[in-house]
């Protein structure tokens, strides 16, 4: 999995902020390229600019390796993302498309924890294979 | 004189002056929000480069260069912002 990060900062002021701070935080600085949309044009075709404020929203997508979206998050500036939430569909997203989409991850669904193979046999049968508990 | 304000990681709004002799502002802006859309899930994600910093080096960088891989794009308001 590759990560791109994108804000309209320069990439003077990303090579500072990783300088002065991020490489505090992340021992060897950060290992992913960050991209300087300065007039905003790629927040802008991904829906998450804010025109009042000049900046783009926190979005995150998720790109499967033909370039199709599969998942998306959008937050206002003050509350960060959970990380492990993004990992988590992420392998979720991988597990549906090894299986080629004989599987879905039932809501709650972790590595190791069961998924579902929908059938025609499955059709008002989830309740025997699944329950509400899982999704926690 | 400019007034005082309290940094937080909303940055605060830019208030541009009206434009009299184009549409009203209400107009303007309605027209951009119809210009933004949101992209679909399920669909192609919109192809992009742009100047990047990596690994204390200035490279362009395009998303069509991950075709084969997993991606995860991040946008976020500003460098410096706190969380």
């Amino acid at each position: 999995m590759e990560v791109l990060s994108v804000s309209v900062d320069s990439i003077y002021v990303h090579k500072m902020w990783n300088e002065h701070e991020l490489s505090k935080m992340v021992k060897g600085g950060i290992p992913f390229p960050m991209l300087s949309d300065q007039d905003g044009s790629i927040g802008k075709q991904y829906g998450i600019y804010d025109p009042d404020s000049g900046v783009e929203t926190r979005g995150r997508f998720i790109i499967d390796p033909d370039g199709i979206v599969q998942g998306f998050e959008v937050l206002t500036p003050s509350v960060g993302r959970n990380v492990s939430e993004t990992l988590r569909q992420i392998q979720a997203f991988q597990l549906v498309r090894e299986s080629e989409g004989t599987e879905a991850t039932p809501s709650g669904w972790k590595p190791g924890k069961k998924t579902l193979k929908p059938n025609p046999d499955l059709v008002g049968n989830v309740w025997k294979e699944w329950e509400v508990s899982e999704a926690f | 004189m400019p007034q005082e304000f309290k940094p937080g990681c909303k940055r605060p709004e830019i208030k541009k002056k009206q434009d009299t002799g184009g549409a009203p502002a209400e107009v303007q802006r309605a027209t951009e929000e119809v210009a933004q859309k949101m992209i679909r899930v399920g669909k192609p994600a919109p192809d992009f480069t742009a100047p990047a910093f990596y690994q204390g080096k200035f490279v362009m960088a395009s998303l069509s260069e991950y075709l084969g891989k997993w991606v995860l794009l991040c946008f976020y308001p500003g460098d410096f912002t706190f969380v």
